[in-house]
C-alpha cells in the first residue's frame, strides 16, 4: 500500500517535472486547451442566463380566462369549483370594475376609458399554472375554454414555445461543440503525450531494461494528460469568467432599458471544479490512448 | 542459478545467431563468456535478460524458465538481474545519484531511505563524492562504475555485464573488473561477456566460448584457475 502510493508521487512528482521542465509547450497547450473549452463553456453558459430570464419573465406562464359580459355569480362560482377540481394550481379573479380602475392607471389610457359609454371589460381569473411546460399550458388553456361562459381564453405561450425551441436548438448545438472540443482536447494530449514518449525514449528503454512495468513507465504520462487537461480547464474557466465579467455592465444596461432587472450569472466554484475535472479526465484518457499506442512496441 | 539448454535463436531474415547452445552456470561463479564479435555473445546476453526470446531450447534463471515467461512478468525477472549494457545505457540528463536512484525508484523503495541505499552503492564501486555530477562529466572508467552501481544497487543475486571493459584503457579495466570480483565474493553470480584476450589470459577463469553461434567446449584447464604454470 505505501509502496503504491510511493509510486504515485514518484509518478505525479515526474510529470509536475516534464510540465515545468518546457514551460512555454505547457502554456501554449493549456492556452489551446483553454480556448477550446471556453466555446462550449459560453455558449452553456448563456443558455443557462437565458433559462433563468424566461423562469423570472412575470405573465408568461399565467392563463388568463375571460368570461362572457353576462357572466354572473353563479358562474363565477362554476369556474372557481372547476378549476379547484382541475388542481390547474393558484389564481385570482381580476373583477371587471377593477380592471377597469387598474387600466385608467395605466399612462394615457385614462381619457379613452373616460370617453367611453360603460365598463366594455369582462370578469377574468388569471392562472398561473403548477405545471409549466408548454404542451400542458397548451391543454390548460384548450380545457378552459370548453368551460361555460367563458369568452375567451389568453394563452402567452407562443413565444414561450418558440424561446423554448430556440433555446433547446441552442442546447443541441452546444452539445454538438462540446463533443467536438472534447474530441480536440484528447486530440491534443495525445499528441504532447506523444512528444513526452519521443523526448524521454532513453529514459522509457532503460527504465523497462532494469524491471520497470508498464504501468510504472505510463503512470507519469497519465498524470501529465490529466494536470494539463484539469489546468486547461481552470484556464477556460478564467477566460469565460473574464468575458461574462467584461459583458455584466452592458447586459444590465441593456435588461434596464426594457425595464428588466437582470444580471448575468456567472461561473460558480463548482463550475471552475467541473471544468477541471472534465478538462483532467478528458487530458488522462487521450494520455491513455496515446500511451498505450505509442508504448506498445517497446520491450 | 543459469542453465541454458539447447538454446537456439534464429532472426526472421533466417540467420542462426545462437546454435544448440547448452551451459549451466551455478551459484557464486564468475564465469567469462568469449567470442569473436558476431559470435552471438550479445544475442545470448539479450535472451538472459530476457529482451528477446530463443526460437527453441530453454533457459532457466533461478528456477524460473525464460521461454515460458509472461510478458508481464519479465519486469520482476529483470529486477533480479544486474545488468551492465555494452553502450551503458546511463541517463545524460540525470545526476549521479539519480540514474542509481531509478531501479530503487522502480521496485518502490521507500524514498527516504533511497539516497542513503544509492550512496552506499556508489561508494561500494569507488564514485564517492561525484552524485551531484552529470554522467557527461565522468570518465570512461568512472561512467562504468555508475553503471555497475545502478545494476548493484537492488542487491541482485546476479549480474550480466556485456563488454564492460570495452573501450577502457588497462587500469581502469582491471579496476573494473576488480569491482566485479567483490561483488562475487560476497555470493553473487557474475556473467561477463568480453573479447579481450589479456583480462582472459591474466586472470584464467572458467569460460563460455562462442563461435559462429555454436558454444564449443572450454578446454578443461582453462576451468580451473592457477593449473596453469
Amino acid at each position: 500500500m505505501i509502496a503504491w502510493i510511493g509510486h504515485h508521487l514518484t509518478a505525479l512528482r515526474e510529470a509536475l517535472r516534464h510540465l515545468a521542465a518546457a514551460p512555454l509547450n505547457t502554456l501554449l497547450s493549456l492556452l489551446v486547451i483553454g480556448v477550446a473549452l471556453t466555446l462550449p463553456t459560453a455558449g452553456w453558459l448563456a443558455i443557462e442566463n437565458l433559462r433563468t430570464l424566461t423562469g423570472n419573465t412575470p405573465g408568461v406562464q399565467q392563463i388568463s380566462i375571460f368570461l362572457e359580459l353576462d357572466a354572473g355569480q353563479r358562474e363565477r362560482g362554476e369556474i372557481e369549483s372547476r378549476l379547484r377540481q382541475a388542481a390547474a394550481g393558484s389564481w385570482h379573479f381580476v373583477p371587471r370594475a377593477e380592471a377597469l380602475k387598474r387600466l385608467q392607471e395605466s399612462e394615457g389610457m385614462a381619457e379613452i376609458i373616460g370617453s367611453l359609454p360603460k365598463n366594455p371589460l369582462p370578469d377574468a381569473f388569471v392562472v398561473t399554472p403548477a405545471d409549466s411546460q408548454p404542451e400542458s399550458l397548451e391543454h390548460l388553456a384548450e380545457t378552459f375554454s370548453q368551460w361555460p361562459k367563458v369568452a375567451h381564453v389568453q394563452l402567452d405561450s407562443v413565444w414561450v414555445k418558440r424561446l423554448d425551441a430556440l433555446l433547446r436548438l441552442a442546447k443541441l448545438v452546444v452539445m454538438l461543440l462540446a463533443v467536438l472540443f472534447a474530441g480536440a482536447l484528447v486530440t491534443i494530449t495525445f499528441n504532447t503525450i506523444r512528444l513526452q514518449i519521443l523526448a524521454h525514449a532513453d529514459e522509457i528503454e532503460v527504465a523497462k531494461l532494469i524491471g520497470a512495468t508498464d504501468s510504472y513507465i505510463q503512470r507519469p504520462l497519465h498524470y501529465f494528460g490529466l494536470l494539463q487537461g484539469a489546468l486547461g480547464g481552470l484556464c477556460a474557466a478564467l477566460l469565460v469568467t473574464a468575458g461574462s465579467h467584461l459583458l455584466t455592465p452592458p447586459v444590465a444596461e441593456l435588461a434596464r432599458l426594457y425595464g428588466a432587472d437582470f444580471t448575468l450569472q456567472s461561473l460558480s466554484a463548482r463550475d471552475f471544479g467541473g471544468l477541471a475535472a472534465i478538462g483532467g479526465g478528458l487530458g488522462w484518457l487521450g494520455a491513455k490512448i496515446s500511451a498505450l499506442i505509442h508504448l506498445r512496441g517497446s520491450r | 542459478m543459469i542453465t541454458a539448454n539447447a538454446v537456439t535463436k534464429r532472426y526472421p531474415d533466417g540467420h542462426e545467431a545462437l546454435k544448440n547452445v547448452s551451459f549451466e552456470i551455478t551459484a557464486g561463479e564468475m564465469v567469462f563468456l568469449t567470442g569473436h564479435s558476431g559470435a552471438g555473445k550479445s544475442t545470448l546476453f539479450k535472451l538472459l535478460a530476457a529482451i528477446e526470446r530463443p526460437t527453441a531450447g530453454s533457459i532457466v534463471i533461478n528456477g524460473q524458465n525464460l521461454a515460458a515467461l509472461r510478458k508481464s512478468a519479465i519486469p520482476y525477472l529483470r529486477r533480479k538481474l544486474g545488468l551492465i549494457f555494452q553502450d551503458q545505457k546511463l541517463l545524460f540528463d540525470r545526476t549521479v545519484l539519480d540514474n542509481v536512484l531509478l531501479p530503487l525508484s522502480i521496485v518502490g523503495h521507500p524514498a527516504r531511505d533511497a539516497p542513503r541505499r544509492a550512496q552506499a552503492a556508489l561508494a561500494k564501486v569507488g564514485l564517492p563524492n561525484r552524485e551531484k555530477a552529470f554522467p557527461i562529466a565522468l570518465s570512461g572508467g568512472e561512467q562504468q562504475r555508475l553503471a555497475i552501481a545502478r545494476a548493484v544497487v537492488n542487491r541482485p543475486a546476479i549480474i550480466l555485464a556485456d563488454e564492460p571493459t570495452a573501450n577502457l584503457d588497462a587500469e581502469s579495466a582491471t579496476e573494473i573488473l576488480g569491482i566485479l570480483r567483490t561483488f562475487q565474493q560476497v555470493g553473487v553470480t557474475v556473467l561477463i561477456a568480453t573479447h579481450d584476450p589479456l583480462i582472459l589470459a591474466r586472470l584464467k577463469p572458467r569460460i563460455l566460448r562462442l563461435d559462429k553461434g555454436e558454444m564449443s567446449e572450454p578446454l578443461p584447464d582453462q576451468s580451473a584457475a592457477g593449473s596453469v604454470p
